[in-house]
């Protein structure tokens, strides 16, 4: 029988390692995004090595004898899952260059929805203060902005919502 | 048992084999066309022969002659060769509709030589997350097909792509490693992640554990088959991509989630504590979805939303946990495959000849090209579920369902289905009248549209049409499936013979050994 009790060290650094990339994805740069992945991969991998037991010796027929084998199995889906998180990394890593490259940053853009949104929510408040008394110009544009999340100001899509406050 | 058992992994193996021909060919385009179609038309065959032969009893393979439990084996129930088959036809029914349109304009299609290998691999991928014995594996399926999939949805690299890309491959990763805690878990609870030996071994630890288990996985699957509260990356994420892209990942991806929950809800957790939740979870993704399909202007865009709202139909099936539930939930899956697909490859053709996807600028195309308006007025009436179509069979099958059940929460799905359906027609309505009928904004030059992406879309909707001639037998083949999950031991007798072992090479094994509990000591052929 193996003793399954887990390794106290390799249990604190998986909440470590999930705790902060965990954080870092909620981040809005691709490139911490893509450490917090890394971060969060190696934590899983951790993991798999605690699901397999304490370790024994290398799981080779002949050289350890049956009972303090480590499990091979968990090592073998680790490889596996390492293997693709490079892959998925080398991807990721494309994708923040490309992004930089046509932006100038590497920022996860708001969603065509939650822009529609900002830009009508811009507009209604233009029309609320116009129905009331005339409003400081300055305030609506710094609620279109607080409304509006995008951090490329001379966007494209950025653009008809400036205009239409003003 | 026939020795047909060489044809499981064709579907896996000859795509892989043929990306990689493909991928060396990148400097002649009419070879990677011929490989392509060869190579998903042999997947087709295969499949179909696969749909024929299960239906005595499932195929079993242990890859590399390695024993079941610690060897990976592909296991061909009826279930998985129904979406194998399903999903084969359609990929390849896309991929004709890709080359006629790279023939006809390469502006969508620049990279060309990148388009066939990674399509050849998601293909391949989706059939071994279908095929596959093993928990891991199908973790691996997925991550294949999610790799060619961020690839496909980046084609070009266009300033949109990468957006829609950026938002799709986050959630997608956060999906996989999800998936990836909870084999760990798994493993450390039961020392092993065969589906078999899985089902064997589950109902006897704590209940407490399996529960986590068993959120864990569906937290996973959920992200990938777009489920309510997790669904918001898929109307954002899809309708940038290209025409044909788009409609292999409505038809597919989200599936082969829905696949994956159906197959480990009824082998793995048949005990069916979190059915109320999923049946919650159900009745807000159909509303909510159509809803969200209600508000847009964008006939793409439409369909997605269209596409969350009836992933809603196949939860409620999966929810229901009868016999009868799963049965139309498969049959739904089989239906929503094709018409999905259908629906917006017809869409690329309505950009093609009306310059645009947004319904406010569309107009008048009834008259424009006639052929294109039945191709879309067939499958969109088909999704809302008009009489005799397959929709319609697959919803009152599930309707059936769910009053057979009985339970107050059962009833409020059943209303919640019809009135989901009926908003699905007033949404497709609207857009059948917005871009066929209303006056043109602009006039615009009659288009010929290429017959080679006319006929691969006909051939889809034919096929939907076909699920409601056929719905006879494939409704009893479906009820077969289904029957076969409930009892879980012609699979499990299939993978494990003697309940130990699969039939492959196992090295060193003796008694103790498993009676002991160390799982450590054959080698593993993972990785």
């Amino acid at each position: 029988m193996i003793d399954m009790s887990p390794n106290l060290v390799l249990v604190v650094t998986i909440a470590v390692l999930f705790t902060v990339g965990v954080y870092l994805l909620l981040e809005r740069s691709l490139s911490r995004v893509l450490i917090g992945v890394i971060l969060i991969g190696n934590g899983a991998n951790l993991l798999f090595l605690v699901a397999g037991g304490a370790a024994g010796g290398p799981p080779i027929v002949g050289v350890t004898p049956d009972g303090e084998m480590s499990d091979p199995l968990p090592q073998a889906m680790v490889l596996t899952a390492i293997v693709i998180t490079l892959g998925m990394t080398a991807f990721l890593l494309a994708m923040a260059y490309r992004s930089w490259q046509l932006h100038r940053h590497d920022e996860v853009q708001d969603d065509v929805e939650d822009r529609r949104i900002a830009r009508l929510a811009a507009i209604d408040e233009l029309a609320v203060a116009d129905s009331d008394e005339e409003g400081p110009v300055a305030t609506l544009d710094e609620e279109a902005a607080e409304a509006h999340d995008e951090t490329d100001e001379g966007h494209p899509a950025a653009a008809p919502a400036g205009e239409a406050t003003r | 048992m026939s020795d047909l058992t060489w044809v499981v992994p064709m579907p896996v193996v000859v795509p892989l084999f043929a990306a990689g021909l493909a991928l060396a060919m990148y400097r002649r385009p009419s070879a990677q066309r011929i490989i392509s179609v060869a190579a998903l038309s042999i997947v087709l065959l295969a499949s179909v022969t696969l749909l024929v032969v299960v239906d005595d009893g499932p195929l079993v393979v242990d890859v590399g002659g390695w024993a079941a439990p610690v060897g990976i084996d592909l296991v061909a129930d009826r279930l998985s060769a129904l979406m194998l088959t399903i999903s084969s036809a359609v990929t390849l029914c896309v991929l004709l509709y890709s080359l006629a349109q790279a023939n006809d304009d390469d502006e969508e299609s620049a990279p060309i030589s990148i388009f066939h290998p990674t399509y050849l691999v998601l293909a391949a991928g989706v059939a071994d997350a279908f095929l596959s014995g093993d928990l891991f594996n199908i973790y691996v399926g997925f991550e294949i097909l999610l790799a060619a999939s961020f690839v496909l949805l980046t084609l070009g690299g266009t300033g949109e792509r990468i957006r829609a890309g950026t938002i799709y491959v986050v959630v997608a990763l956060l999906s996989s490693v999800l998936f990836l805690v909870a084999l760990a878990m798994i493993y450390a609870a039961c020392g092993t992640v065969n589906l078999a030996q899985l089902a064997i071994r589950l109902p006897e630890i704590d209940p407490g554990v399996r529960l986590v288990l068993q959120v864990l996985l569906l937290l996973a699957f959920a992200i990938k088959a777009a489920i309510f509260p997790l669904s918001a990356w898929l109307p954002d994420s899809y309708p940038t991509a290209p025409a044909p892209v788009t409609a292999v990942f409505a038809g597919l991806l989200t599936k082969v989630g829905v696949y994956a929950i159906i197959r480990t809800q009824t082998l793995l957790f048949p005990d069916g504590r979190l059915d109320d939740v999923l049946m919650w979870l159900a009745l807000a993704t159909m509303v909510v979805g159509i809803l969200g399909a209600v508000a847009q202007d964008d006939i793409k865009r439409l369909l997605s939303f269209t596409l969350v709202s009836h992933i809603g139909y196949m939860v409620f099936g999966i929810a229901l946990a009868t016999d009868q539930g799963w049965t139309a939930a498969i049959y739904y899956v089989a239906h929503h495959i094709t018409v999905q697909t259908a629906l917006f490859l017809v869409v690329g053709l309505v950009e093609r000849a009306g310059g645009s996807t947004s319904l406010t600028k569309l107009g008048g195309l009834a008259k424009l090209t006639p052929v294109l308006a039945i191709l879309f007025f067939v499958p969109a009436m088909n999704l809302a579920g008009i009489p005799p179509l397959s929709g319609f069979l697959g919803k009152v099958g599930l309707l059936q369902a769910g009053v057979a059940v009985g339970t107050p929460l059962s009833y409020v799905l059943v209303v919640g289905s019809v009135v989901t359906s009926l908003l699905t027609l007033y949404a497709l309505v609207k857009a059948w009248n917005k871009a066929f009928w209303q006056t043109p904004p602009v006039e615009r030059p009659p288009v010929r549209l290429p017959f080679g992406m006319v006929g691969p879309a006909a051939a889809l909707v034919a096929v939907g049409l076909a699920l409601t001639f056929a719905a006879g037998p494939l409704y009893a083949y479906t009820e077969r499936a289904a029957v076969a999950l409930t009892e879980k031991t012609p699979y499990i007798d299939a993978v494990l013979p003697d309940g130990q072992r699969g039939k492959g090479v196992s090295a060193t094994f003796d008694e103790d050994d498993v009676a002991g509990a160390t799982h450590g000591t054959d080698e593993g052929s993972h990785g």
